[in-house]
């Protein structure tokens, strides 16, 4: 408390405020938060961003009715006049709120070593400058590199109508690597980022030298890459990046506020069988040092490895704390909100597939003529229609069993229930992306993460060339 | 804040920022206070009220240069704030093309009024607010049997900027905006489509406030039963509010930011044609009540009237100071104001009458443009045209090629602007454009 000058009294007389025509429950979310982005470009690190954010968001809650306002500034009497403002959506008589306070002890996902706040720009522009050197180096026909070093610190303090009190460290960190090739007048480029819930020992020259590798590799492989055919064909989605998959085509879909409002095409799908027995699906808020981690949701509840779908079944949703109510269900803290100026709502956390019972080699051997893609810009689902879509940014075409031309800037369009009944074979390679995703929903985003092994779609809409 | 408040900070945080080493600043005071509403089957669901501040400093030192921004406003905090930034910035490498903008190019106080404040909407009472929101819910609530939900949401925001810089420039903007907004979902044979209709003013009295949730609930039931149809080369209309899409990554390609990158397909394309004759395209800041309307952009640069695509014709980048010099381009301004269109005889009925066969998209979903190549894919849905009606609506299906190509395939400029955006843009036909399908 001492961070936001805030007393336990003074929290006492805000929740009562906020509670005073006769709300069921109220939270506070303190939130100071500070982002630091370092820039190199032409060779040198010659700009630097940062942004502070810092305030309060008051929650009130009547039923499954939201009141929300927030303030910038903690002082106790601008506190109260948002409080008031959010009280509004009850109309009753109200009663105070017992100082009872309950603090809650969250284990730690994400210790951190150094901080980000005690480290200087003086020590990060090496590794940019580093990244830039090496990325040169490797081929000559490179003509521009960028490199983004983004941090940011971000301390929260949490206390509801219940009593429960916690507060949490968050850190994050994102490296990003572009590369700008030119050969025989066609210019091609890529970006590879990594990303983690970490200090500044994050930044390593391994971290910069696995980049800069990649980036490089991958960039110089577009000028041979081609468009596959249109229409619809087998997709086999390496492991790692491909658990866009599972975001786009079954985990909004999963969250609870769509399905509460009926409005999700999973909305009558639980305890179904939705999949092959042999697909498992996981949403896990508690990876060590992963960039979907929380140590406590934004709605003060632990967070947990949430099974969505075991054996092909459909398990459970992801909830908040309005719909864990509805659904009479313990809450899964996935309620997350992108600050203290937004409502919090169900959102993914890393979100991926576990082993399945085949093998990388036998999936791509099983495919005449198909793709294989492992590498995409962004995503998007329609959660009624059920539609969702990934844009490839690399891949392979797959010819008589065999990866052969590498493939490139093509969208895949499917729908969520059918592709994950069309989930055919899984790998046994499982591995999680960390290449710092952000996740929309509602007009807020949020850091998440996901993970896949090998495997093989029968049959997804690729964009491609008609002949 | 009041405006004068915002001026006294602005300059005392400037005036800091010299003393304390810089050698140019630019600072920026933003406020806006807003109001939203969502009703959810005739119940008040969510009720939010805020009021934001902002303070962005641009900070020159030794020829090096730094950007930051706060929403702690007390003077000792931005105080230590703008020491430490300072401190920071030194151990930036130099760079010789960061400055402020050359003072010739700065807006001039004493402008006409663009008319982009309501003062009216400051004192709409909650209670008018609710019953706006429930009209429109009302207009489609049991309106059907496959109705599943019906949300509509009333929206309202009042900001305020105030900008100085050492070189001379001052300025003030303000721009309000009001929204009602409808979206519905209703039960589909094996889906649960969903679709929006929202109207939106910078005035409350000119706000259209009906026919938004019956209009929202036409276009749901319109999309159920979809179905994909054969890949193949067909002729396109693309409905008036979806235009921007496809013309976004035209735009990103126009910006100083991107031709220096090599992340333009349109970068040594000046007075070069880039698209069909049909496309004239200008960037008109000045149109009273224009939700794009500004006299000054985020440089304080002095907006004109300025032509961006004649007749297929590339006339004028977006190019800010700093890529300006990079690039040897004069900067007339970095950002888009109104974007206006020439427009030719038809409306979207009027296109789709005349469409033998093909497709009216209605929405995109998802998809990117690789910026350096303009190789794009997108996701679409719509309706399968024939014989000038629609037949069916479709989807899981993307559109795919290449930038440089397909603003050579419009045939067609509609005259439907959308004017409830700084994007005002018409229906448009293409033809030849890549579907992939069954």
């Amino acid at each position: 408390m001492d961070h936001f000058e805030v007393t336990p009294e003074q929290l006492q007389r805000i929740l009562t405020t906020a509670l005073e025509k006769g709300a069921d429950y109220a939270d506070l979310y303190f939130e100071h938060t500070q982002n630091n982005t370092s820039a190199l470009e032409d060779g040198k690190v010659n700009s630097a961003y940062s942004n502070v954010k810092f305030g309060v968001g008051i929650r009130v809650l009547k039923g499954d009715q939201t009141g929300y306002a927030y303030s910038e500034d903690v002082t106790e009497e601008a506190m109260i006049k948002a409080a008031k403002t959010a009280a509004n959506i009850a109309n009753s008589p109200g009663a105070s709120v017992p100082l009872n306070i309950n603090e809650y002890q969250p284990p730690n996902y994400y210790p951190v070593i150094n901080s980000w706040e005690e480290t200087s720009i003086k020590n990060k522009i090496p590794y940019l400058q580093r990244m830039n050197d090496q990325i040169f180096a490797a081929d000559k026909r490179i003509t521009k590199v960028n490199a983004y070093l983004q941090d940011s610190s971000s301390y929260i303090l949490f206390f509801n109508s219940e009593g429960r009190l916690a507060w949490d460290f968050r850190p994050m960190a994102v490296l990003v690597a572009v590369c700008i090739m030119e050969d025989k007048g066609r210019i091609e480029n890529f970006y590879v980022t990594r990303s983690f819930r970490t200090g500044s020992e994050f930044l390593t020259n391994d971290l910069v030298d696995e980049l800069s590798e990649e980036v490089v590799k991958r960039t110089a492989l577009l000028f041979d890459a081609t468009k596959p055919k249109a229409g619809e064909m087998e997709v086999v989605m390496g492991a790692g990046e491909s658990g866009i998959l599972l975001h786009e085509a079954m985990g909004h879909a999963f969250e609870a506020d769509f399905n509460r409002k009926n409005t999700s095409i999973f909305s009558d799908k639980m305890g179904q069988k939705v999949a092959e027995s042999f697909v498992n699906i996981v949403d896990d808020g508690t990876i060590p040092g992963n960039r979907g981690t929380l140590n406590f949701d934004d709605e003060g509840n632990a967070t947990q490895r949430t099974s969505l779908v075991s054996d092909g079944i459909l398990k459970s949703y992801l909830h908040d704390r309005i719909s864990a109510e509805f659904y009479k269900v313990e809450p899964t803290g996935n309620g997350r909100r992108q600050d203290f100026r937004n409502i919090p709502i169900p959102r993914m956390r890393c979100t991926y597939m576990e082993n399945g019972p085949h093998k990388r080699e036998e999936i791509i051997e099983s495919v005449k003529n198909g793709i294989y893609v492992d590498n995409f810009s962004n995503g998007q689902v329609n959660i009624g229609a059920g539609d969702f879509t990934f844009f490839v940014k690399f891949g392979y075409l797959i010819e008589n069993g065999k990866l052969t031309r590498p493939i490139k800037d093509i969208n895949i369009i499917g729908n969520g229930p059918q592709a994950l009944a069309d989930i055919v074979m899984v790998a046994d390679d499982k591995t999680l992306s960390n290449a710092g995703a952000t996740c929309g929903k509602g007009g807020q985003e949020v850091p998440a993460t996901f993970g896949m092994p090998t495997v093989k779609v029968k049959k997804l809409t690729v964009g491609g060339i008609n002949s | 804040m009041n405006t004068t408040e915002k001026y006294n900070l602005a300059n005392l945080v400037m005036d800091h920022a010299l003393k304390n080493g810089a050698d140019q600043v630019s600072v920026s005071i933003n406020d806006s206070r807003s109001s939203d509403i969502e009703i959810r089957d005739q119940k008040i669901d969510k009720l939010t009220e805020s009021i934001r501040n902002s303070l962005t400093i641009k900070l020159f030192v030794d020829k090096k240069y730094s950007a930051h921004s706060t929403s702690r406003l007390k003077k000792e905090e931005l105080f230590h704030f703008i020491e430490e930034a300072i401190a920071a910035t030194r151990f930036l490498a130099e760079d010789e093309f960061r400055s402020l903008p050359e003072p010739d190019l700065y807006y001039k106080e004493g402008s006409f009024d663009l008319k982009t404040v309501d003062p009216v909407l400051d004192s709409i009472k909650a209670e008018t607010k609710i019953d706006l929101a429930n009209e429109v819910l009302n207009e489609a609530f049991g309106k059907d049997d496959r109705i599943i939900s019906v949300s509509s949401y009333y929206s309202d925001s009042i900001s305020n900027r105030v900008m100085v810089t050492s070189n001379g420039f001052k300025g003030d903007s303000s721009n309000t905006n009001v929204s009602l907004y409808a979206v519905i979902s209703v039960k589909g044979d094996s889906s649960r489509p969903s679709d929006y209709w929202y109207e939106n003013a910078i005035f409350f009295d000119k706000l259209n406030k009906k026919g938004i949730g019956q209009k929202a609930l036409e276009r749901t039931i319109q999309k159920i039963g979809p179905k994909k149809i054969k890949s193949g080369k067909y002729p396109v209309i693309i409905e008036n509010r979806s235009v921007s899409s496809v013309l976004n990554p035209l735009y990103s390609a126009l910006e100083g930011s991107s031709i220096y990158q090599k992340q333009s397909f349109l970068a040594s394309k000046e007075n070069k044609s880039v698209a069909s004759p049909k496309l004239t395209i200008y960037d008109d800041p000045f149109i009273t009540s224009g939700f794009g309307s500004q006299l000054f952009d985020n440089e304080g640069l002095a907006c004109i009237k300025r032509p961006i695509v004649e007749k297929g014709i590339l006339r004028n980048f977006y190019i800010d100071t700093y890529y300006g010099k990079k690039l040897k381009m004069k900067p007339p301004s970095g950002s888009s104001t109104n974007v206006v269109f020439t427009t030719g005889d038809r409306d979207l009925d009027g296109m789709v009458k005349s469409m033998k066969i093909g497709i009216l998209i209605t929405g995109f979903n998802g998809g990117n443009c690789n910026g350096s190549t303009g190789d794009f894919s997108y996701g679409i849905e719509g309706f399968l045209i024939e014989n000038g009606k629609p037949v069916h609506p479709v989807n899981e299906m993307n559109i795919s090629g290449n930038m440089n190509q397909f603003w050579f395939n419009l045939m067609e400029v509609g005259n439907d602007i959308l004017d409830g955006e700084a994007f005002r843009t018409p229906s448009m036909m293409f033809e030849d454009i890549d579907f992939s399908g069954i």
